[in-house]
């Protein structure tokens, strides 16, 4: 796994597809393929409202990566210094292996070039200190690029929060 | 070595101009983003993002065009710009000569960047500018004027801190613009309540407390309802009605037959839930929004309905209070004082050839009533119209009856297509002139309103691609040729920047820190015991003399929507985040691949009904015009409309992505070409039937 993760607040996802179009210009994704995606779940009625879920899907950069696996001539290629899963388009022979082996269908196929390229977490923006174009461009800015350790501190504080706002109309 | 540049400016993919910010490579654009300084993060919506994409596309008029065959026949040759406009003004100047400078018409589509397209009329002397609101917001904004002496948009609303919103149609989070919808979202996210009520499910009813789907055509009946609910258990902010609203007794007597049971059986929903949405508003006010809605040509009732949902905020005390409905305040707010190239040139007084301020009193002049226009042409009553220029306005894809157009170019001397893209009216006119695009020209500085007004410019980040000029060179040069150059005193847009900015102490060089420029560091608020407003008596006229002096009652007895004729369903359009403004991105090379068609959504019942499934391909016709879409099935619509998303059905083979995809709406809005109370299109009182496509 990357050191880094892109956490996703539902609540705040309105499925409007800026993510897709901001990564789609920064990293010149060509027709037919997106890097990240969303994808809309639903509607299913919860209390009464229909409800939809919008499914934020980037690639995991997963530790034991099946792509890299699949990947005959190493090209598909794990970055040191964190993690980030990247294609190296001079090794690539466009051969698809894998896309048959990423159980998310992350690898995508480039149809100017005949071969495989894929979610690098804007790793050339990184470099210089930004974040991902799908997380900076997102119009509700419900995308953040976070680190686990950060991702689940937040997530309990806001746990702890909501359990204030219960105490609060128990004992007031 | 790589030179990079910044470059703050206002988008232009619709008409929201959200602030950007434009990085450059080499003189490349590479990204856009969100103006940070105003959003507080980089965020701008997918069409805002896919401005890269329209600005690197060839699918765009690229040089100046003169017609060489038939209107329509797609037959053009390639002039200079000096051969484009000395052959334009030829012709205006022989219309003027003929039938006087009133015969020259001009449309665009509103909002604060047309003073130069204004000035150009009121030089020339033509009272004839029209704006695309007769399909958009015209019955909300005579609604308004009439109420509250209001525009639609000299109001902002203050969401991040609304507790309880009610919203009939608006579909916030889908037919979005990047500001309103976080502010929607962060009130949505620190509890605020939003009702939501369409005759179909949308996401924005996705992220709704409560979502209710109307029977079509009957949410006058809802708001009179809950107007009965609140005035006869004086749920009302009764220190403000008092201080600020005329008409309450009237109101009183008006709204006693619509109660909440009788709006039970018109509506659909039932009577408690109704009663229940007046109690949870009285609750929060004054920090509740019953929203007006924006685009609002619906039906031919919906000024009285307009006029009912501003009288629910007035009694919920809404105005200018927190959370509630705010007014937008200019720069004269922040005693600031900017010059509108307008102002150069005296008003035309002559009358309008629509009746907007003569015919209809109560229709404001400031935005006409453009589906008039083909029928005046027709008949030339009250006189003559011979010229007609579209500016950045594509009529024939937007308006009703696109063939009613057509026919009434016949008409014309002179028909000018001025536009950053491939346009269906530009198919048919005389002239293209490519316009520089809003990453290729400057414009006007703007005022941004709101509590904390802002100056605004919009600004060349690259030269451009093509040979197109800007909209300030093209009506500069177009007015010299007329000899009315003495209105456009400026060299350039620059100059006219700087120009408007005398006075103030900034130029055009403050915008390029942060692209806009604060003129006031806290919000500004007007003292809510002392409000003015805009109306014969300075209050909110729930009842107002002027419309009962021009024939018009303050409200009108409620008319139940007419039920769709055997195998018909009520056509209902609507936009999605990707393509909100129709024609200007439904050809852009992301947009069109992330939606590409149009579909039409209809019920399982009338599926059933007429033996097709998702997936078909339905034939649907009105009125002998018929239409091809592929129809999807859903419960989440109401059983009586068909609805399909505006837009699409582009005949323009030019535009080789969405040419021929999914059916075009205003085909099918026959006999919509009407003047309702409020000045709008009847657009929602479209029937259509629909049959299996052989």
């Amino acid at each position: 796994m990357s050191k880094y993760v892109i956490t996703q607040d539902q609540k705040r996802c309105i499925g409007c597809l800026a993510c897709v179009v901001h990564c789609k210009v920064e990293n010149d994704v060509t027709l037919g393929a997106r890097f990240c995606d969303i994808l809309p779940v639903g509607p299913k009625d919860i209390n009464g409202v229909p409800r939809i879920l919008f499914v934020y899907l980037n690639c995991f950069h997963c530790e034991e990566a099946f792509c890299m696996k699949a990947c005959p001539t190493g090209a598909m290629t794990r970055r040191n210094q964190d993690g980030i899963v990247y294609v190296r388009e001079d090794l690539c022979i466009g051969c698809k292996s894998c896309i048959k082996a990423c159980p998310w269908g992350i690898p995508q196929w480039n149809s100017k070039t005949g071969k495989v390229f894929k979610c690098h977490l804007c790793m050339h923006r990184i470099d210089q200190g930004q974040r991902p174009a799908c997380v900076e461009g997102c119009t509700t800015s419900c995308l953040t690029f976070t680190v686990p350790e950060e991702a689940t501190q937040k997530t309990r504080q806001l746990y702890a929060e909501r359990i204030a706002e219960n105490l609060k109309a128990m004992l007031w | 070595m790589i030179n990079r540049r910044i470059v703050y400016s206002l988008c232009c993919m619709c008409t929201g101009r959200c602030p950007i910010m434009v990085e450059v490579e080499n003189e490349v654009i590479k990204h856009i983003w969100g103006n940070p300084h105003v959003f507080g993060a980089k965020s701008l919506c997918p069409r805002g993002a896919a401005g890269v994409a329209f600005e690197y596309d060839n699918e765009r008029p690229q040089y100046p065009m003169i017609r060489d065959g038939e209107r329509g026949s797609g037959q053009w040759r390639r002039v200079s710009w000096d051969e484009a406009l000395d052959f334009i003004a030829d012709k205006l100047k022989g219309v003027i000569e003929k039938y006087g400078a009133r015969a020259i018409a001009l449309s665009d589509r509103g909002g604060p960047h047309t003073e130069l397209h204004k000035l150009f009329l009121r030089a020339i002397g033509s009272p004839n500018y029209f704006t695309h609101h007769a399909t958009c917001s015209n019955s909300v904004h005579n609604a308004h004027m009439s109420i509250a002496g209001h525009a639609r948009n000299t109001v902002s609303y203050d969401y991040k801190n609304c507790k309880y919103m009610v919203v009939f149609g608006r579909n916030l989070l889908e037919s979005l613009i990047t500001g309103e919808a976080r502010n929607v979202i962060d009130m949505i996210s620190s509890g605020g309540k939003l009702v939501y009520i369409d005759v179909r499910w949308t996401y924005t009813a996705s992220k709704a407390y409560k979502f209710f789907m109307i029977n079509p055509g009957t949410d006058y009946a809802l708001a009179l309802a809950l107007l009965n609910v609140i005035i006869n258990n004086n749920l009302y902010d009764v220190d403000f009605v008092n201080k600020n609203v005329i008409g309450l007794d009237y109101l009183r007597t008006f709204i006693q037959p619509y109660t909440p049971s009788w709006a039970e059986k018109e509506t659909g929903i039932p009577a408690e839930e109704i009663v229940k949405i007046a109690q949870e508003a009285a609750e929060a006010k004054p920090s509740v929004i019953f929203h007006p809605g924006w685009m609002t040509a619906w039906n031919e009732q919906d000024f009285y309905f307009r006029r009912a949902i501003y009288a629910l905020n007035a009694l919920m005390g809404s105005y200018e209070a927190k959370g509630g409905i705010v007014i937008a305040k200019g720069a004269a707010d922040a005693g600031v004082k900017i010059k509108q190239p307008t102002a150069l040139a005296p008003k035309v007084t002559e009358e309008r050839c629509d009746g907007a301020g003569s015919t209809y009193p109560w229709i404001r002049a400031q935005w006409g009533l453009l589906q008039r226009l083909p029928e005046v042409i027709e008949r030339g009553d009250p006189y003559p119209v011979k010229a007609y220029i579209a500016m950045r306005h594509d009529p024939l894809a937007s308006m009703p009856e696109p063939e009613t157009w057509i026919k009434a170019f016949e008409k014309l001397d002179l028909v000018v297509s001025i536009d950053v893209n491939w346009s269906w009216t530009g198919w048919y006119a005389d002239v293209i002139l490519p316009e520089s695009t809003y990453l290729e020209r400057t414009d006007n500085v703007i005022v941004r309103r709101g509590l904390r007004p802002q100056l605004a410019l919009r600004q060349k980040v690259i030269e451009p691609r093509f040979d197109s000029r800007s909209r300030f060179q093209i009506f500069k040069a177009l007015a010299e040729r007329l000899g009315k150059g003495e209105f456009f005193p400026w060299k350039n847009e620059i100059e006219m920047v700087n120009w408007q900015l005398e006075g103030t102490g900034f130029t055009f060089e403050d915008f390029s820190q942060r692209g806009i420029i604060d003129l006031t560091k806290e919000p500004i608020w007007y003292d809510r015991n002392n409000l003015k407003f805009d109306t014969p008596s300075g209050k909110i006229e729930i009842y107002s003399e002027f419309l009962e002096k021009a024939g018009i009652p303050s409200f009108a007895p409620y008319e139940r929507p007419q039920t769709p004729p055997e195998n018909t369903l009520r056509l209902i359009t609507g936009k999605v985040a990707v393509h909100t403004q129709g024609r200007t991105t439904s050809n852009n090379p992301i947009l069109n691949e992330l939606v590409p068609e149009n579909h039409l959504y209809i019920h399982p019942s009338f599926a059933k009904k007429i033996g097709v499934k998702d997936g078909d391909l339905v034939e649907v016709s009105a009125n002998g015009v018929k239409e091809k879409i592929t129809v999807r099935v859903s419960s989440l619509v109401h059983p009586e409309i068909a609805f399909m998303l505006h837009g699409f059905g582009d005949p323009v083979p030019l535009r080789t992505r969405s040419y021929g995809k999914g059916a075009s709406d205003v085909r099918l809005m026959q006999g919509k070409l009407k003047v309702s109370i409020g000045g709008n299109c009847p657009l929602f009182e479209t029937f259509i039937s629909i049959k299996k496509a052989q």
